[in-house]
């Protein structure tokens, strides 16, 4: 149980480190996932999935398949035309090419996985078993596996209309980088690579469609994390007023990005939903989660950063490919990744000159979509690897290299050579504060030691700074149709007292569901206790679109603020009239009003049926419903910074990596629930070292994917994680409602260069560099035995 | 497919009998004949362990069994360990110690570490993290996942003292 005390002594509720109320019913195994809904008369889907990289679809015959016992229908491409409009994600972003979204492929395949018929049946394992009878005549094509190929004039097309494989090209630059470069006295440069990643939610997709044949209205339960956005193409896709869809993300085990998009399967369900006027079910299982939900991190950076020679970083120049897969992924487009690498470059740094030059390339494999920390792990990965060759060229230490390059405070708000501005953030402060914590001047003392005993020990820091709550003037990725700058927030109070607070976001296990109460119940007054949390659900506000981008505190947390300050002041105006006092003289707390000074107070509950249901007792006037709705955009948005410095040690027989210790100092702002925040960092950190050291999609030459099953891709386990230490600073409030900042991926963002740095810096005595990840055993093993074969 | 068989099993103290496919994963018999929903399937084969719960008193995967192998059986999930109005000391450590955020592995994670707690003394936190390690986490980092299991064997070792 909760400390009544400490929750109710205001203003303590935001900040305090308050239990979960979501907790009791996920522990006692009475959550509600998707896959958990009990309906009648359901129906289950089973797909057959591409087993080609790319081919053209000359025949598909079903007629056993639809025989088959238990088999209510089965759809192919062709069967689905009539049901359902095709979707693009669109965008102003000049030279950029759409593609299609359809929920089954239609005419050819582009990855391994990509569904192609969808067997509906009475249950699951008998939709399976009709898969098998299904006969596709594929025309295999020339497989677009290399990116750097496929963006060459003559490549084989993956989509014939868009004339070219490079679905976007862009470039930012600021000054006369090459000229910078020329003259810099110190340069270092590198090619780097991050393979492929997919987020593995623990939940995999799951979409149970409901058609409520009398006013053909479909309800989709989606454990998604953009039930706004699903709700708005839907009603695109199958030609339907929003009225009459709902989506609805209940329980979510966990999304990362892998649930932020629209998929194929979502569209199915409904669509099939609607033509058999029976409810449809699909869940994913982990063989097609790990081949058809969008992947990630899947970059090529040749960059370069020249440096005088105190180490000050004059100019930076970067070529990015980015491996985009097969389709331009709803609403976010092939461009979400690797334009944000380039945007991200500079990192933290006063850099004058700069150059990004970037290139999306469609391949034949699943499509890349948002990730935790969204190209920022590359850009910071390849950032901070380059300042570490710096330093070690000039032969200063990691720490004061990015001393003497971070922007100073005096200097924000700053503009970097890509355009993103930073407003200030405790760049400086965040790697003080975790050397401190790590003690790092003993620990070189101590890495000295090791060295001279032959160990491979290893320090690796790495500093970064993102955009989080991004506003309606900078979007996530640009010219999409889509507001991700905007939420709202609806509170009432019923006729009991009871508060409800509606919001459009859709929390998948950040535990909005406490945190916005916190938010609440602080500026109505109310008891955490009184207040529902409605989020996950399309209908809750007018428009939404979700939880992405470290964006539902600030700004589903300022709608919240908005919303319940204008509730308050109805509230108030009541009580003013029923204690016959000023409104100035009352104080809203622990679900009472009461007068200053006096022991007169009245309950929210009396507040509210003096309002609803007791008549008399107010003047008309006043009898207004307790109820508001706000909407809250931060304009721009507010930049959140942190250090990340992990040590590790590697076993010169296996080539493991040990991790010692990970310390995180980040600024975030205002924390809400501190207990929750540190959760966030753990599991981004925990997800960054997975980045760092064992997941890897693996795709042969084929375009066959080898890593379908969590055996052969490697998720950390609690033994491979080491313990993690957090500080969090609170520099300056930012200039968001609240004082808050968003800090949902930054542990994936400082990880993986980290542990980078730290390997190599365990190795330098070999003079070895890591620049590509994960740096798996079997990767260190050629590298140390390149590096001694030289000795 | 062969023809359908008749099990006899309890679940959390409660005897059931069933006529089930040969081939009803355990984890589905669960799930769907039983409406257990709490055990969750998170991948299938036997890596991810969100679908642990313990048969005749030891930890297994629901979906590498089935449900016939279960005839005879005695068998705990998670709606078996306590209750919202009276958490069990385990599940009380989980919510006090933030240990977990989208909860789909907490039902795996929890059987585990009941498994774990009556058969170890689980003297060191990497004793903790090996004994975890059958159980893929995505959103803690398993942080507070040791530190809540931590707390329950330190109260447990006081107890007996
Ligand atoms: S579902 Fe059984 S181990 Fe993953
Ligand atoms: S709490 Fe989400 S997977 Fe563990």
């Amino acid at each position: 149980m909760t400390e009544p005390a400490e929750i109710h002594t205001r203003p303590k509720i935001v900040g305090a480190r308050i239990k979960r109320t979501e907790d009791p019913r996920l522990l006692t195994g009475l959550g509600g996932y998707v896959d958990d809904k009990q309906v009648p008369r359901l129906l289950h889907v089973a797909f057959r999935r591409s087993d080609h990289s790319h081919a053209r679809i000359r025949a598909i015959d079903c007629a056993a398949a639809r025989a088959a016992p238990g088999v209510v229908a089965v759809f192919t491409a062709d069967d689905m035309q009539s049901l359902v409009k095709p979707l693009r994600a669109t965008s102003r972003m000049a030279g950029y090419h759409a593609t299609p979204i359809l929920p089954l492929a239609s005419g050819k395949v582009r990855y391994v996985g990509e569904p192609v018929v969808g067997v509906i049946a009475e249950s699951r394992y008998l939709a399976e078993d009709a898969l098998e009878l299904i006969a596709i005549d594929f025309e295999p094509l020339p497989v677009v596996v290399d990116p750097e190929e496929a963006a060459r004039p003559g490549a084989p097309l993956l989509h014939e209309e868009a004339g070219t494989n490079v679905l976007i090209a862009r470039e930012f630059k600021r000054g006369d980088v090459d000229a910078a470069i020329e003259a810099a006295p110190v340069r270092v440069k590198g090619r780097f690579r991050m393979r492929r990643k997919t987020a593995v939610a623990i939940e995999p997709r799951a979409y149970l469609a409901e058609h409520e044949a009398g006013r053909d209205a479909i309800t989709l339960h989606s454990a998604t994390q953009i039930p706004g956005i699903v709700r708005d193409a839907l009603a695109e896709a199958l030609d339907m007023p929003g009225h009459r869809l709902r989506v609805v993300a209940p329980d979510v085990g966990g999304g990362f990005g892998g649930k932020g998009s629209l998929y194929p399967e979502e569209i199915f369900v409904c669509a099939a939903a609607r033509a058999l006027a029976r409810p449809v079910k699909w869940t994913s299982d982990r063989m097609e989660d790990l081949a058809a939900t969008s992947q990630a991190f899947d970059e090529i950076v040749d960059a370069e950063l020249g440096l005088d020679k105190e180490g000050r970083a004059l100019g930076l120049r970067a070529d990015v490919i980015g491996d985009v897969g097969a389709y331009s992924i709803y609403p976010w487009t092939a461009g979400l990744e690797p334009v944000q690498v380039v945007s991200f470059l500079p990192g933290p740094y006063r850099i004058q000159h700069y150059r990004g030059r970037v290139r999306a390339v469609a391949t034949s494999k699943a499509p890349t979509g948002p990730y935790r920390g969204v190209g920022r792990p590359i850009s910071t990965f390849v950032m901070e690897r380059l300042m570490d060759m710096a330093a070690s060229r000039i032969g200063i230490d990691p720490r004061e290299i990015r001393a003497r390059n971070f922007v100073r405070p005096e200097e924000f708000p700053y503009k970097t050579g890509s355009g993103i501005v930073w407003d200030r953030s405790g760049f400086s402060e965040c790697l003080t504060a975790a050397c401190d914590k790590l003690g790092y001047d003993d620990l070189r003392a101590k890495q000295a030691k090791a060295r001279a005993a032959g160990r491979w020990f290893g320090i690796g820091i790495a500093s970064y700074a993102e955009l989080t709550g991004i506003g309606s003037r900078i979007s996530v990725a640009p010219g999409m149709p889509i507001n991700t700058g905007t939420e709202t927030a609806t509170i009432r109070i019923d006729s009991t007292g009871a508060v409800t607070a509606s919001f459009g976001i859709a929390s998948h296990g950040q535990g909005l569901e406490t945190t916005l109460a916190q938010v609440v119940a602080e500026h109505l007054g109310a008891r955490i206790e009184d207040i529902r949390i409605v989020q996950g659900d399309s209908s809750a506000v007018a428009g939404s679109t979700g939880t992405y981008a470290s964006r539902s505190a600030v700004l589903a947390g300022g709608a919240a603020t908005l919303a319940a300050q204008a509730v308050s002041e109805k509230v108030l105006v009541v009580a003013s009239h029923l204690l016959e006092a000023a409104a100035g003289d009352l104080i809203a707390g622990n679900g009472r009003i009461s007068v200053a000074g006096t022991d007169r107070s009245v309950a929210f509950r009396e507040v509210a049926r003096a309002v609803y249901s007791e008549m008399g007792r107010l003047p008309p006037e006043l009898r207004d419903e307790l109820a508001a709705t706000k909407t809250y955009d931060p304009v721009f948005g507010t930049t959140t910074s942190a250090t990340h410095i992990a040590t590790l040690e590697i076993d010169p027989q296996t080539y493991e990596v040990r991790i010692g210790r990970f310390v995180v100092a980040e600024d975030c702002g205002r924390l809400i629930n501190p207990l929750i925040v540190d959760g966030q960092v753990h599991g981004g950190v925990a997800q960054g070292i997975g980045a760092a050291l064992y997941e890897e999609v693996v795709y042969d030459d084929q375009g066959q994917i080898h890593t379908a099953s969590l055996v052969d891709y490697v998720v950390p386990s609690a033994a491979e994680i080491p313990p993690m230490d957090v500080v969090h600073l609170e520099t300056e409030s930012p200039t968001t409602l609240g004082g808050f900042r968003g800090m949902g991926e930054g542990g994936t963002i400082g990880a993986p260069a980290a542990v980078a740095n730290a390997i190599a810096d365990a190795l330098s005595p070999l003079g070895i560099e890591i620049n590509e990840l994960p740096i798996t055993p079997e990767r260190l093993f050629r590298l140390i035995g390149a590096a001694q074969a030289k000795v | 497919m062969s023809k359908p068989r008749s099990i006899k099993l309890t679940v959390n103290g409660t005897a059931y009998e069933h006529t089930v496919e040969p081939r009803l994963l355990l984890a589905d018999f669960l799930r769907n004949t039983l409406g257990l929903t709490g055990t969750h399937v998170g991948c299938e084969h036997g890596v991810c362990g969100a679908c642990t719960v313990l048969v005749g008193g030891d930890s297994v995967r629901a979906c590498l069994m089935f449900a016939v192998q279960a005839d005879g059986c005695s068998i705990e999930t998670v709606e078996g360990l306590g209750s919202i109005a009276q958490l069990n000391p385990l599940q009380e450590a989980f919510r006090e110690h933030h240990a977990l955020q989208c909860g789909f592995c907490t039902p795996g994670m929890l059987m585990t570490a009941t498994d774990m707690i009556r058969k170890y003394p689980l003297a060191t936190d990497d004793e903790i993290r090996e004994g975890l390690s059958g159980n893929l986490c995505r959103c803690t980092g398993y942080e507070h996942i040791v530190q809540a299991i931590r707390a329950v064997v330190a109260r447990n070792a006081g107890k007996v003292r």
